[in-house]
């Protein structure tokens, strides 16, 4: 590779031409060593073992943990009535937030033609499977009863008995479900032609026969891009509204029942902006480390972080102004009960949880408005952990604080959380971390072939083109080399 | 099929086709549209990347696969209203909350989430049929140049089965239309 000085900040603005996406001029070639180095390194770097020895132990605490609930029933948790639903669900919401980044990126994204997710996509993408996985652990297991989970499934039983479809929790476990499907073939059809490569280059026999297994036969044919990258703008064209749906059907949940401060039409697009604010913020946690650690300044540009802190900066306003209108409408609305509750999160016993979650979520990401601090890796590393955080609160305040006071004084109840409604917690963030530090020594976390089809000599600007990679809008390719001439 | 044909069938020829090796996009659109107007027709290009304006150097007529997609979705929205209609409010009606056993709006989510599920499936189910995947072998990945046609390298390759291959004039052709190197694959 090239090892001219490369100019890293790229986040400037140049209304005359486009920013590089790629930084230090590389060819295909070192694209694919950059990438597959992660992969085929024969020892992982030490950074990866103490990670992987982390999160293994705590995947095991979180699975001693179900085994606990399993063998007791959900008495091990801080459970209680009135407050029937809490770290559980709080966790579930948590989890499926964070899976709408991936699928944002590489649909939404793409629909807008964003060049610039080309070198996040596999990488959210993944993500967002392994944040659903985990999502998709707390409703099975939240009765303590997960032998009985097929009640959920129109599944023909002996007892003559179909679920009822006209509650919200079945649409929820159709919007998981069709969401963990849609984004699993999404991801893997996008990957087909980065396995390829990794068959190509690999040296050792079982490797050759996984990547071999996975890559389906892949053989770069003109006549197959034609309809992969047809299918590709399909699911793209499919999975935008889905992504919208999958966190608007989780809030139906709250919104349809008749709770005070959950009973509220505001929630759908509420939630929608904060679990695509919850998702970003994580896919910077996760990658700021790997993009230092494995030196892919040059894919995962300055520009691209600044991308992610606008988009961070934009839903957690929205988000914000949730928060405010919620209170607007309690007030508004009349309702002594509705006005009570939202007095009663923000200077109640759960205050505390409230202000965390303000603090967390809309004041700290106020510094985004700042260049530097949205061009600064360490910065934005540490909003986004906060943010992480906040989110996690987030939903803790909606679930808890709405039931624990409603509409008797005498039903009122407090929840506190036992040890093991925490390592519950930690352990669930374990089985993410260790998926994912087993997928990035298994597969390619970016991808190649598209990280490559941005780059020049990509030929993107070369005739007409229908699909994947369309993304130029209607700048022409000689306006650029016009400017490029002229500044000379 | 008579036994007296299935005996004249000869032997498959050892050559499965020509392989072209080429260092730019440029020069792939450039080889492909000239391999298509010199009259093949069983030939392909091989690319790292999605390379744009092939499938008209190339003449691909558009997939049907969108038709795919549009049944597959048809077949869930149907699905979804039937299955909901037919468990709630036939074969088991069941009054709770007052509400009517089915309802449209009700229905909405259930029939997004089953429309949008069996047209991805259909979209991906369609594109392993007419890729023919997963197919583990194929001749040309014999080749060991053509490793890099996942890495950094363009291909063109000719069937031997087509109609215009001739020994010395199609490899001639490949070579002069810039290939880096042209090479016999085998069956």
């Amino acid at each position: 590779m090239a090892t001219a000085p490369v100019l890293l900040d790229n986040s400037h603005e140049d209304p005359r031409r486009r920013a590089p996406l790629v930084l230090g001029e590389p060819d295909f070639g070192a694209i694919t060593e950059q990438v597959c180095a992660i992969v085929e390194k024969p020892k992982p770097p030490r950074a990866w073992y103490v990670a992987f020895g982390i999160s293994l132990t705590l995947t095991g605490v979180l699975f001693a943990m179900i085994g606990l609930l399993f063998l007791q029933g959900t008495g091990v948790w801080g459970l209680n009535m009135p407050v029937a639903w809490a770290f559980d669900i709080t966790n579930f919401v948590f989890w499926v937030g964070i899976g709408h980044a991936g699928t944002l990126i590489s649909a939404i994204l793409f629909l807008f033609r964003q060049r610039w997710r080309t070198a996040i996509n596999r990488f959210a993408e993944t993500m967002t499977i392994f944040a659903v996985m985990c999502a998709g652990i707390f409703p099975t297991i939240h009765t303590g009863r997960p032998w009985l989970d097929f009640y959920l499934l129109p599944i023909p039983n002996q007892m003559g008995m179909w679920p009822n479809f006209r509650s919200p929790l079945l649409w929820d476990v159709f919007a998981v479900s069709t969401y963990f499907t849609v984004s699993l073939l999404f991801w893997f059809v996008g990957m087909v032609p980065d396995l390829a490569t990794l068959r190509d280059r690999a040296e050792s026999r079982w490797k050759q026969i996984l990547y071999g297994i996975l890559a389906l036969g892949w053989r770069g044919s003109g006549r197959h891009w034609h309809r992969y990258e047809r299918v590709y703008l399909l699911l793209a064209a499919l999975a935008t509204p889905l992504v919208l749906s999958v966190h608007s059907v989780v809030s139906f949940d709250f919104a349809v029942a008749q709770l005070p401060g959950w009973h509220t039409t505001i929630f759908p697009p509420y939630f929608v902006a904060g679990a695509i604010f919850g998702g970003f913020a994580m896919v910077l946690t996760l990658l700021i480390p790997m993009r230092a650690y494995f030196k892919l300044e040059n894919i995962v540009t300055t520009r691209h972080l600044d991308n992610m802190a606008k988009i961070i900066l934009a839903t957690g306003t929205m988000v914000g102004y949730a928060y405010a209108m919620e209170f607007f409408m309690a007030w508004y609305s009349g309702n002594p009960t509705e006005t009570f509750v939202f007095v009663n999160r923000a200077l109640g016993p759960y205050a505390w949880a409230y202000w965390t979650m303000v603090f967390c979520n809309v004041v700290v990401p106020q510094v985004l408005w700042l260049r530097k601090a949205r061009t600064t890796p360490l910065a934005l590393f540490v909003v986004a952990m906060i943010v992480n955080v906040g989110m996690w609160f987030e939903r803790f305040v909606i679930i808890v604080t709405s039931l624990s006071r409603d509409f008797l004084p005498s039903s009122w109840g407090m929840f506190t959380p036992t040890w093991v409604d925490l390592l519950t917690l930690f352990g669930s963030i374990g089985l993410f971390l260790t998926l994912f530090l087993l997928f990035m020594r298994l597969f390619p976390l970016f991808a190649m072939a598209e990280v490559k089809s941005v780059m020049p000599q990509g030929g993107l600007d070369i005739g007409p083109h229908h699909g994947h990679g369309q993304y130029w809008g209607e700048i022409p390719r000689q306006h650029e080399t016009q400017f490029a001439e002229d500044d000379r | 099929m008579s036994d007296a044909k299935l005996t004249a069938v000869e032997a498959p020829p050892a050559r499965w086709g020509l392989l072209a090796e080429f260092e730019s996009v440029e020069k792939l659109l450039a080889a492909a549209e000239a391999v298509r107007k010199a009259g093949y027709t069983k030939f392909d290009a091989h690319s790292p990347i999605p390379v744009h304006g092939l499938d008209e150097a190339m003449g691909i007529r558009p997939t049907r696969l969108p038709l795919v997609v549009l049944l597959g979705g048809a077949a869930g929205c149907a699905g979804g209203l039937l299955l909901q209609w037919w468990t709630n409010a036939v074969d088991y009606p069941f009054m709770i909350s007052g509400k009517p056993l089915f309802g449209l709006p009700a229905a909405i989510p259930v029939v997004f989430e089953s429309t949008v599920l069996l047209a991805a499936l259909g979209a991906v189910g369609g594109l392993f049929v007419a890729n023919g995947w997963p197919q583990l072998f194929h001749p040309v990945l014999r080749s060991e140049r053509f490793r890099a046609a996942t890495d950094d390298t363009f291909f063109i390759s000719i069937e031997a089965a087509d109609p215009r291959f001739e020994d010395g004039a199609t490899r001639a052709l490949l070579e002069s239309l810039g290939s880096r190197a042209v090479e016999e694959v085998e069956r």
